[in-house]
């Protein structure tokens, strides 16, 4: 169900009025993204993974998910930023893409927001190229802005995956 | 009755049902060509089984209405109901047969070519009117006019049919009033409604119903009559809400009441018959009742009868069906009655039967017709439908994810009460646990299948194989039972297929080149499984012409896949392996079946996708072996689990042919040679991967001591409290500064060692995918959850073996080599001790007669020897090594040899173990004594040469005997022996005893030999060979040619009273067991003594 609904945003991006519409947000190196709700899985405190040599930087590496063997994305690397410098461990929002599990490693997990779509923009101008690539908008909050995070995108790994 | 049959009986019930439903639905919509191709497929199926099972019935029936429908898919005729009804009535008949089969297990008694042959003529063009006798009442007419004349006109029961009725009948007859009440029974249990009109007067009906048969029995013979009167009630009936439908279920109560009236009596020709009669009068009233639905109402001529009584009579009357003079009476009978008893209850105005429409529906009736008269025993007796049921995959693929978990949840419970002694909860995890495990095994043997399943195709495609080749093919199938992880069954079914038949289509010669080349006729191809560890060793087996290295050559230059130079420098097994390359086919001409060049690249592909290895071994002019090793399921693997740097990762057991520890003093050390690294590991050379550099792992200097590597391995698992859990990292095999574990693998014919920091435990692993985005690195082939929970990367040994690339071939070519030998060399146990020094020596156990612990003090001295008393005789005491003395005290181990009432004592230091081994002696008697070497559990160790220490302590040990014949000539004995070991034993002992030996490894060398014109006084032979065995090797040369008067003896361990008989038919003089080995010898000796004498 997940699923379907991650494939929802991704074709008609420009209609989450829809009540189902929550994001969960999530702090990345301080500024605040968000995903469909209905496609996230569980959010898990910090867990231990198990490093995949060879495998993309992103790659934070694999985890055991009550016995379900995940991958977890690093959203910093990804993103291109630098490594966290908290002491903190980083929070596990797992999420099912076309029925695999996934983890998007971030700082912090926030609260789920009914957003509508009068707050929505489409990517501004000035966005780097890199984060355009993950982000399908922006919405306005108030005093601070979200962005809505592509997730599809975050696991196409084909242009950087070669390494 | 067979698995496979009752296999088949599921699935053809299956789909007969798919096509009684498809068929009605083509018969809807004619141009609707894929169901037509469902139908045809389905059909063909069936057919296609059935020629595989021999079940020449079914199979001829499923023939022709394969054919029919072949002719609607190509267009050449149109679809009729005709023709559909008839493909029915065929389908009907394949259900009666397989019931049959059911019941029996072999295909029932009957007669089809009728069927058939109407079959045929629709496939021919000509319609055919579908009525023809036998489990089909056609009444497909979707004319409403059929007339009387036309039904009458249909094929009419055989005399023999009626006889048969009225013989039938007159069985029953005597218990009429049960009869009577199971036929209404029957007939309420069927169709309750009708219970309704018959509430009345029940016992006055039964009476009633026998009588009025009785008596149409009787009346059969005269049909003339007959029709007329059946047209005249049937439309009457007709008038009294009487469908068509009704006819149908009279007939089955009818026929289900007689078979169970009569029992066994009640055989397909009686059913055939009664069915036949029946329908015929069914048939014939229906279409009156149609016709006069048309033309006039009906109904109110008889006014409106009680319903009740007068479909009783109808009922009777089509029980009756075959009456015919009985009609006129029952005519009668019911016309009275009606009027006598009338009693308008309801106007039978209605007229629900609207003949046009129920075409559709009656087909669909009829098709279930007959099942259904079987449904009242098919419900008794269907032990194969009940028996199995068919899951679906996913299912038991999810019970195996949660059994995983669960044994991984166990294993936690488990970790958590260790160390806890007087836990409440360690007698309820203990049962927990076994339950867990019970279950595990449960689930898993849900997915074991017998490989046997895989190869059921094979027997007919080798058949149709051996007959477009004109090649004579036997072949022989073992271990089919053996049983594996149904996925990786399905994987290795094409491959499995696609090998058999590129052994039998370019393996094996023709027969006149094989009778050219010494070789039987017939040619063999053996398929072969069993279990080893925990995978599946299946071999495929030809004794053909083996691969033709120059072909290869040749090949390969011109496809460039190697230049003439490189060539050069490679020896037969590697030019062999080219085989397995993209696009490459020996074969001169293609062939239906192979030579397409698609094949061996792709079967190795396929096999080692799932984890597999193939191997090929051949020599040509003999044959050919192709050694897969597959595990047994894909979904739990036994895994060895290794750290390097920080990471842990396991490594499936299958990859993994041995693991060998290098440090400074062990004297293995790694050595470089212009940056790669090797290590010189017995006779070779062994490439090296040190998985760090590979991987890219951190360096070792972060982790000096095991103590800090655990803490790293675990340092980052923040979760974990419980030092328990750590105890597989906590416990690894001790490593100190300067040594190395190095995992020696085997991808195909290329072995590698992967260089590791540690090596722990082996754990049964749950293989699982990795995830998509990780499926690009080659390294990995899944990831898996240990029993501490956490995660860790499964190894590729094939994806490394790619990624670094091909260069091991060349110097692990060696190796294989040497594991292709061994395979072919038989297990001997062997006594392992020492004695003199610390190099093992080894004897044949079977050359042992006992092993005693003696006191030193009673060794004496006789002249320079040593002697003890030994069962009220001396016994010399030879020490192995000439310098060698007794032990000062204690007691002293001595080896007994015993040759009838001589014994030896060979006096050693002690006693290491008994192996029992493939053991592949290298022979070289450089000091007197020995045999020569073998490696025995990774130890070169001597094989003692026993009879050196037996002419030691009697020189004449072996002289004796010969001494005994005056003979003119040294006979000259050929020995066929596929063992080495034998050869080398027999060898020496023969020749001291003054016979001229010459040897041959199997018997196509010793057919070559015959060939090259040697002549010998006597053959000995083993019987299990390879490429031939002794039986036929014996047949071959008495079968003509210089050899054939030549005495033959008989060596082989096995010795049944079967053996012996073929043995002696073929023309074995004598069957010596090798089993007594202390015996051999002389036995031989004196058989040979026998039968020269004899000459």
């Amino acid at each position: 169900m997940s699923n379907l609904s991650a494939d929802r945003n991704e074709h008609d991006g420009q209609q989450l009025i829809e009540p189902a519409n929550g994001y969960l947000t999530m702090k990345v190196d301080g500024q605040l993204f968000g995903i469909p709700v209905l496609s996230v899985q569980d959010v898990l405190g910090a867990q231990e993974h198990t490093r995949v040599p060879k495998a993309p930087p992103e790659i934070a590496g694999v985890l055991n998910l009550r016995g379900r063997v995940i991958t977890a994305i690093d959203v910093r690397r990804r993103l291109g930023l630098p490594p966290s410098m908290s002491e903190d461990p980083p929070m596990s929002v797992v999420i099912d893409l076309e029925g695999e599990l996934y983890s998007l490693n971030v700082d912090t997990v926030g609260e789920v927001l009914s957003l509508s779509a009068h707050t929505f923009e489409d990517n501004s101008a000035t966005m780097s190229p890199h984060w355009r690539m993950f982000s399908r908008g922006i919405y306005w909050l108030n005093g601070e802005l979200l962005v809505a995070l592509d997730v599809p995108a975050l696991f196409e790994f084909e242009p950087s995956a070669n390494n | 009755m067979d698995d496979l049959l009752n296999d088949f009986i599921t699935e053809a019930n299956e789909s007969l049902e798919v096509l009684d439903t498809e068929l009605v639905k083509f018969e809807q919509e004619p141009d609707d060509t894929e169901i037509l191709g469902n139908i045809f497929r389905l059909m063909h199926t069936i057919k296609g089984t059935c020629g595989f099972l021999g079940l020449p019935r079914l199979e001829s029936v499923a023939h022709a209405g394969e054919n029919v429908l072949d002719t609607f898919r190509e267009g050449e005729i149109e679809v009729t109901p005709t023709a559909v009804t008839t493909i029915l009535s065929c389908i009907d008949r394949i259900r009666e047969v397989l019931a049959g089969i059911e019941k029996t297990g072999a295909e029932p008694e009957g007669e089809d070519s009728e069927l058939i042959n109407v079959l045929n003529a629709i496939a021919a063009g000509e319609i055919v009117d579908p009525i023809i006798d036998g489990a089909e009442n056609s009444g497909s007419e979707s004319d409403p006019d059929a007339t009387t004349g036309q039904s009458s006109g249909n094929a009419m029961p055989t005399v023999d049919q009626l006889q048969l009725v009225q013989q039938t009948f007159a069985l029953v007859e005597p218990n009429a009033p049960a009869v009577a009440e199971n036929f209404y029974n029957r007939l309420f249990a069927i169709d309750p409604h009708l219970r309704n009109l018959f509430a009345n007067d029940m016992a006055d009906q039964r009476d009633r119903l026998m009588t009025m048969i009785s008596e149409a029995v009787e009346g059969l013979n005269d049909l003339g009559t007959l029709v007329p009167l059946l047209e005249d009630l049937g439309v009457r009936h007709a008038g009294y809400d009487v469908s068509p439908v009704d006819y149908d279920t009279v007939g089955e109560a009818l026929l289900g009441t007689l078979e169970e009236g009569l029992g066994d009596a009640f055989s397909s020709d009686v059913r055939e018959a009664w069915t036949s009669v029946y329908s015929l009068i069914a048939e014939t009233m229906k279409s009156a009742a149609a016709s006069s639905i048309e033309s006039e109402p009906v109904t109110n001529e008889f006014g409106a009868p009680v319903a009740a009584e007068l479909l009783a009579e109808f009922e009777s009357a089509i029980a009756a069906g075959n009456s015919a003079a009985t009609d006129e009476e029952m005519l009668k009978e019911m016309t009275e009655e009606t009027e006598s008893t009338e009693k308008p209850t309801e106007p039978p105005v209605l007229v629900k039967t609207e003949p046009a429409k129920p075409v559709a529906k009656k087909v669909s009736k009829e098709l279930v017709k007959p099942e259904s008269a079987d449904a009242p025993n098919a419900s008794k007796e269907t032990p194969v439908a009940h028996a199995s049921i068919r899951v679906n995959v996913d299912v038991l693929e999810g019970l195996m994810t949660l059994v995983s978990e669960l044994v991984l949840t166990r294993n936690q419970l488990l970790q958590m009460v260790r160390g806890v002694d007087d836990s409440e909860f360690v007698v309820p995890l203990q049962r927990l646990s076994h339950i867990t495990t019970d279950l595990q095994e449960g689930v898993m043997k849900t997915r074991m299948q017998p490989i046997g399943n895989a190869w059921a195709k094979l027997p007919r495609i080798v058949r149709d194989l051996a007959v477009e080749t004109d090649k004579k093919i036997e072949l022989i199938m073992n271990g089919a039972e053996t049983e594996l992880d149904r996925q990786v069954l399905e994987l290795i079914k094409d491959p499995l297929t696609h090998m058999v038949r590129n052994s039998a289509d370019h393996g094996l010669e023709n027969p006149t080149d094989r009778r050219a080349a010494g070789k039987p006729e017939t040619g063999k191809v053996t398929l072969g499984a069993y279990h080893e560890g925990g995978h599946i060793i299946i071999e495929i087996k030809d004794d053909g012409r083996g691969l033709n290295v120059e072909k290869i050559k040749e090949k390969c230059i011109e496809r460039e896949l190697v230049t003439p130079a490189e060539l050069e420098s490679m020896d037969e097994r590697q030019i062999q392996q080219f085989i397995f390359r993209a696009g490459f086919s020996t074969a001169e001409k293609v062939t239906s079946v192979s030579g397409r060049g698609v094949g061996m690249d792709v079967v190795r592909t396929n096999i080692e996708s799932i984890g597999g290895t193939v191997e090929l071994q051949s020599t040509q002019g003999k044959g050919s072996v192709f050694t897969i090793k597959i595990p047994l399921t894909l979904a739990i693997v036994s895994a060895l689990v290794v750290a390097c740097g920080s990471e842990r990762f396991a490594i499936p057991q299958i990859s993994v042919l041995e693991l060998v520890r290098t440090s400074a003093n062990s004297g293995l050390t790694i050595e470089t040679v212009n940056d790669s690294k090797l290590l010189r590991l017995r006779d070779r050379l062994l490439p090296l991967v040190s998985l760090r550099d590979l991987l890219d792992l951190d360096d070792p200097a972060s982790a000096v001591t095991i103590s800090q590597q655990t803490e790293l391995v675990t340092g980052n698992d923040v979760n974990r409290t419980d030092d328990e859990s750590l105890d597989i990292v906590a416990d690894p095999l001790t490593k100190s500064g300067g040594e190395d574990y190095i995992i020696v693998t085997q991808v195909g014919s290329n072995s590698f060692g992967i260089i590791v920091d540690q090596v722990f435990d082996t754990e049964e692993i749950v293989v699982k995918p990795v995830a998509p985005i990780l499926r690009d690195i080659p390294f990995y082939s899944g990831n898996t959850i240990l029993g501490d929970g956490s995660v860790i990367m499964i190894l590729d040994p094939n994806g490394i073996s790619t990624a670094i690339g091909q260069g091991a071939t060349a110097a692990s070519s060696q190796s294989s080599n040497d594991l292709a030998d061994k395979q072919h060399e038989e297990r001997t146990a062997f006594l392992v001790f020492k004695a003199g020094n610390e190099q093992p020596l080894a004897v044949p156990l079977g050359l042992i007669a006992r092993l005693e612990e003696i006191d030193v003090s009673s060794i004496e001295r006789a002249g320079q020897r040593h002697v003890m008393q030994y069962r009220g005789g001396l016994m010399p005491l030879i020490p192995v090594d000439p310098g060698q003395t007794p032990k000062e005290s204690g007691s002293q181990s001595v080896i007994v040899f015993t040759d009838r009432d001589r014994s030896m004592g060979l006096f050693i230091d002690e006693i290491v173990d008994i192996v029992e081994d493939n053991l592949k002696i290298e022979l070289n008697a450089d000091s007197p004594g020995m045999l020569g070497a073998a490696v025995i559990n990774g130890v070169t160790t001597d094989i003692i040469d026993a009879s050196h220490y037996l002419a030691q302590a009697y020189p004449d040990w072996f002289e004796h005997r010969p001494q005994e014949e005056e003979t003119c000539h040294k006979q000259r004995i050929l020995l066929v022996d596929d063992s080495q070991f034998f050869r080398d034993l027999l060898v020496p002992h023969l020749m001291v005893s003054g016979y001229d030996m010459t040897t041959a490894r199997d018997p196509l060398e010793a057919l070559q030999m015959r060939d090259d014109g040697l002549e010998f006084d006597f053959i000995v032979t083993d019987i299990e060979m390879p490429h031939m065995s002794g039986f036929e090797f014996a047949e071959n040369v008495r079968a003509g040619g210089p050899w054939k008067d030549i005495p033959i003896i008989a060596l082989s361990s096995r010795t049944t009273d079967a053996d012996l008989d073929r043995g002696r038919v073929i023309g074995f003089h004598d069957y010596i067991s090798k089993t007594k080995r202390t015996e051999l010898v002389d036995a031989l000796t004196n058989a040979i003594k026998t039968y020269k004498e004899a000459a």
